[in-house]
């Protein structure tokens, strides 16, 4: 050991788990995390995963932090080391002072380690062969026999754990026992055979509070469930699968009638993204509430649908899970690199709707709304979220909803309306908010029907190549465009204690980050108000934001910086005043990272006084 | 010409199917394509069958690709909400329909540019996922809209207008069909009304996927000596193997056949298919016996027509999802929202 002091630090450090995919090591890891909150203690663990199914190294942190922090942190302060395959670059990631948990059965050179960490050995492979024949077997338990061993090391409550292993094993008795055996190999090895505890420390709290920890891809699925989805049309591709996973999962469960046992909803898996798309818009143009869920190849290939969705009017909710790219890009990787994509999306004039969730519990709530803005729009809404929202487990607020909500099914024209002599055109603007009325097929004998096609035509849907004709109908839909600006969920702004001329812009995933980010700013001496957007089209406020500070940071997880771009274009901005702040390695953006950048920028704006600077 | 109103007004003594409606509630906007295309006659087919059946007109959900054939269901069924959607892909959003409300008819119109090209793979898996519809290709071997390139159903061979031989190998949507699990097959004219008309109609009363390929002769490009679609080369190498009658609330005793010349097959809803044999040993239960001939009849370059494969049993889309009787799109938050309770118990299952 040199002379770097052990980091010390109770309920606020980082550990990461370096597995092999396919080892079954996740659920362990997951339950790692689970018992910490147990603690009360608040947590926010990301998978780390290459595009692969077995063999290849994954890896699991698990941030740990009583201040309820949870963007990533950046950094190792412990790094349980399971995959021979990646030790050099584990070993070196991890902080000065930090500490090396690994499998001591076989000797390892001294080579291997650093002298300004602490190296805990147990052997896992010994104890496991001890205990276990059967292969499969030992290669389970070696993972909970870790988590004993860590359980100890980090003084976490052993019953608190035994509690989550009979959850998960309820019923399996024999699972159950001889999960908390091997709990206790791990645990009592450690006790008897290492200094326990060690300086990271996990001690009871209760920053946890009624707070759920969820995927946001099972909370976006749950919130399509609720959000009254009967028709979900999907093509597999990460990181979005899970998200039709879990939409059939919950349907299972709460979406069959009771007497009959049927089904209230249709699950297809498309033969590609054309056809989950093109499911999607005829259920809509049908009247059911429809969705697909993809990435970002996904859209590329969806896009001549969604300019049909825009023209012709059909409701549509696509849910874009973005990974990094472009192409193929990186597809266990996080981006928010689909802004312009989706805003802009197919040929000729378009704009559509985006909304972005920062957490599981808006994934949630926007899924649902998702359904209304589709159908009173009549047209696609796009839920942005990202793999680091979608594939994680995140701490949030409970899932809310109010009984007494209607769903809003939009301008739909019935028989009796039609009956009543109000006139029908498919096209035509009787509010003055850019929204006209539409008939499901099959509602009247005689009124009431009309060809929907994505060539152009009149008011009332008829064929028309006139200039004059077209442009009316193309007007009316920027119209229905900014009615859409007051539907859409509104930005939220937060300011500094003291005024200020900076102000930053944000959005989704980044959130977390953001939030810490903003503490250590402050810490520097640098205040700035803070714009969470929501939506576009964008609001108001956002004008008005812009305008009230001379310069505005948009900080975003893609290179291009394209969330900045949509607001020049949108706003007519002077782009000099919106500084990028962009973060685009496919890992999840840190406070780290932004209050650097930030705090950057901010000393060199900072003009020193002449006369201070020459005394 | 869409834009010339039809007259509205007919003579009184029209005659009227069973539920009242004539000839003319069928009917949809005047055809905007060339005079004589056989297009034209196979939606003067469909309006003929859906008047035979007395379908209600609004209960109809048409929709199609892009393509001269795509166009067409403008020109019929007024009454009847219509979806010219995207180039090739009619299948993925009748079936989107269809998953909506499983109370419509849905009627698929398609090209053979659009079934057998861009769109070949929304074909292939619409069919394989026994979605209840009738698909209906019109198939005329060449793109019509953009001027006479060969299409994929085009025979290796036979010539363009221009005197381009064909090089590439024709697809045969049948034959695909066949393969691909449809349940109701079927090959006509659209020269030969008598038995083009009672194959749509019992397509229509078949639940299931039911497709059929009409030979479409395109009169402005594609009706030339060389090429195997012209009226006249469809009229000399048409193999017929069976015509029929639709019997739908009908005796078919009533119906006078000669002995052992008729057979008849009773479909899903109960509706009768009398088929009147001319091929003797064709055998239209017999699916793989169907490919089988289909392939002998195409090496000698015969076009064999007529209802060539049904299973009167077939399940569709909706038994194999387990779907509620109910159209999914009447279903409202009181039978699709778990509600609040049940969401606090999710979340305490989260903590």
């Amino acid at each position: 050991m040199s002379d770097k002091k052990p980091i010390s630090s109770v309920n606020d450090f980082v550990v990461r788990f370096a597995n092999v995919n396919g080892s079954g090591s996740a659920s362990a890891n997951e339950m790692f995390a689970r018992a910490i909150l147990r603690h009360g203690v608040p947590v926010s663990p990301r998978n780390i995963f290459p595009s692969n199914i077995q063999g290849l190294p994954t890896w699991y942190e698990v941030r740990v932090t009583e201040d309820g922090h949870l963007g990533a942190r950046g950094g190792v302060d412990m790094m349980v080391a399971m995959n021979p395959q990646t030790w050099d670059k584990d070993v070196a990631g991890i902080e000065p002072g930090g500490y090396l948990f690994y499998d001591s059965t076989k000797p390892m050179p001294s080579t291997k380690f650093r002298d300004d960490i602490t190296v805990i050995g147990v052997p896992l492979t010994a104890i496991t062969n001890s205990t276990y024949t059967d292969p499969r077997q030992r290669q389970l338990f070696k993972n909970i026999i870790y988590l004993g061993a860590l359980s100890a090391l980090l003084d976490m409550d052993p019953k608190l754990i035994e509690q989550l292993i009979g959850e998960q094993y309820k019923g399996k008795e024999k699972l159950l026992s001889s999960n908390v055996h091997a709990l206790h190999l791990g645990r009592d090895w450690a006790l008897s055979n290492l200094k326990c505890p060690i300086g990271l420390r996990v001690r009871k709290s209760d920053k946890v509070g009624d707070r759920i920890f969820i995927e946001g891809n099972s909370a976006a699925a749950l919130g399509a469930v609720y959000g009254g989805a009967t028709v979900c049309a999907w093509y597999p591709i990460t990181p979005s699968s899970s998200v039709a996973e879990a939409f059939t999962a919950h349907c299972k469960k709460y979406r069959h009638d009771p007497e009959t046992g049927k089904a209230k909803y249709a699950i297809v898996q498309g033969e590609d993204e054309l056809a989950s798309i093109g499911i999607v818009i005829g259920a809509s143009w049908n009247g059911a509430r429809a969705f697909t869920a993809t990435s970002g190849p996904g859209i590329s290939l969806m896009t001549e649908f969604i300019g049909l969705s825009y023209f012709a009017e059909i409701p549509a909710v696509i849910m874009n899970i973005q990974r990094a790219g472009p192409s193929t890009g990186m597809p266990t990787r996080t981006q928010q690199c689909d802004i312009i994509a989706c805003a802009y999306a197919s040929h000729g004039d378009t704009k559509h709707v985006l909304l972005f969730p920062e957490d599981p519990a808006e994934a949630f709530e926007f899924a649902a709304a998702a359904f209304d803005l589709a159908e009173r729009l009549q047209t696609t809404i796009f839920l942005m979220l990202d793999l680091d929202i979608g594939m994680n487990h995140r701490l949030c607020r409970p899932l809310k909803w109010d009984d007494a909500k209607q769903y809003d099914r939009g301008k739909v024209m019935t028989a009796e309306m039609l009956d009543e002599g109000r006139d029908f055109g498919r096209y035509l603007d009787v509010d003055g908010d850019g929204i006209p009325y539409r008939t499901y097929p099959g509602t009247h004998p005689t009124k009431g029907s009309y060809f929907t096609r994505g060539t152009s035509r009149d008011r009332y849907a008829r064929y028309s190549e006139e200039g004059s004709v077209y442009a009316d109908n193309m007007q009316r839909l920027v119209r229905k465009f900014e009615t859409a600006q007051d539907l859409v969920p509104r930005p939220l702004q937060a300011n500094a204690e003291r005024p200020t001329k900076y102000g930053v812009i944000y959005f989704g995933s980044t959130s977390p980050a953001m939030d810490e980010a903003i503490g250590l700013l402050e810490t520097r001496g640098h205040q700035l108000d803070r714009l969470r957007i929501r939506a576009f089209p964008f609001h108001s406020s956002v004008a008005s934001f812009l305008a009230e500070h001379d310069f505005v940071y948009v900080v975003e997880q893609n290179r291009d910086s394209q969330l900045r771009q949509l607001i020049v274009n949108e706003n007519g901005i002077d782009p000099v005043r919106l500084v990028p702040i962009v973060h685009y390695d496919g890992t999840p953006i840190t406070a780290r990272f932004i209050a650097k950048a930030i705090g950057d920028h901010q000393d060199h704006l900072k003009v020193t006084p002449l006369r201070k600077a020459v005394s | 010409m869409t834009y010339i109103a039809k007259p509205k007004f007919h003579h009184p003594g029209l005659k009227k199917n069973a539920l009242g409606y004539t000839h003319r509630d069928y009917e949809g906007k005047i055809s905007t394509l060339c005079a004589g295309c056989g297009h034209d006659s196979i939606t003067a087919s469909i309006i003929e069958a859906c008047y035979e059946l007395s379908i209600e007109p609004h209960r109809v959900a048409k929709i199609s690709g892009i393509g001269c054939s795509s166009k067409t269901p403008d020109y019929f069924l007024g009454n009847s909400h219509g979806f010219n959607s995207v180039h090739g892909r009619m299948p993925s959003v009748l079936t989107g329909a269809n998953l909506a409300n499983r109370d419509l008819i849905y009627l698929g119109v398609s090209g053979d540019g659009d079934s057998a090209s861009i769109g070949f793979g929304q074909f292939a898996h619409s069919i394989r996922r026994g979605v209840n519809m009738t698909y209906i290709v019109e198939n005329n071997g060449v793109y019509g809209l953009t001027k006479g390139q060969f299409s994929a159903t085009a025979d290796r061979g036979s010539k363009s207008k221009k005197g381009v031989t064909n090089t590439d190998n024709a697809i045969d949507l049948v034959a695909m069909a066949l393969q691909l699990g449809a349940t109701f097959v079927a090959r006509s004219f659209s020269g030969d009304k008598s038995q083009l008309v009672p194959l749509i109609a019992a397509a229509i009363r078949h639940k299931g996927a039911s497709f059929i390929d009409v030979i479409s002769p395109c009169i402005a490009f594609n009706n030339h000596a060389g090429s195997t679609k012209s009226f006249d080369y469809v009229r000399e190498h048409n193999d017929a193997v069976n015509r029929l009658d639709v019997l739908v609330g009908r005796d078919p005793l009533a119906v006078d056949y000669a002995p052992g010349t008729v057979q008849m097959v009773e479909q899903h809803d109960g509706s009768k298919i009398a088929l009147r044999k001319i091929d003797a040993d064709y055998d239209p239960h017999d699916r793989l016996g169907a490919q089988t001939f289909l392939a002998r009849h195409a090496a000698k370059g015969q076009i064999v027509t007529g209802l060539l494969y049904v299973d009167p049993d077939a399940e569709d889309l909706h038994e194999h999802l387990n779907t509620v009787e109910t159209p999914l799109n009447t279903l409202e938050a009181d039978m699709l929202c778990p509600g609040s309770a049940v969401l606090d118990k999710i979340n305490a299952s989260l903590r």
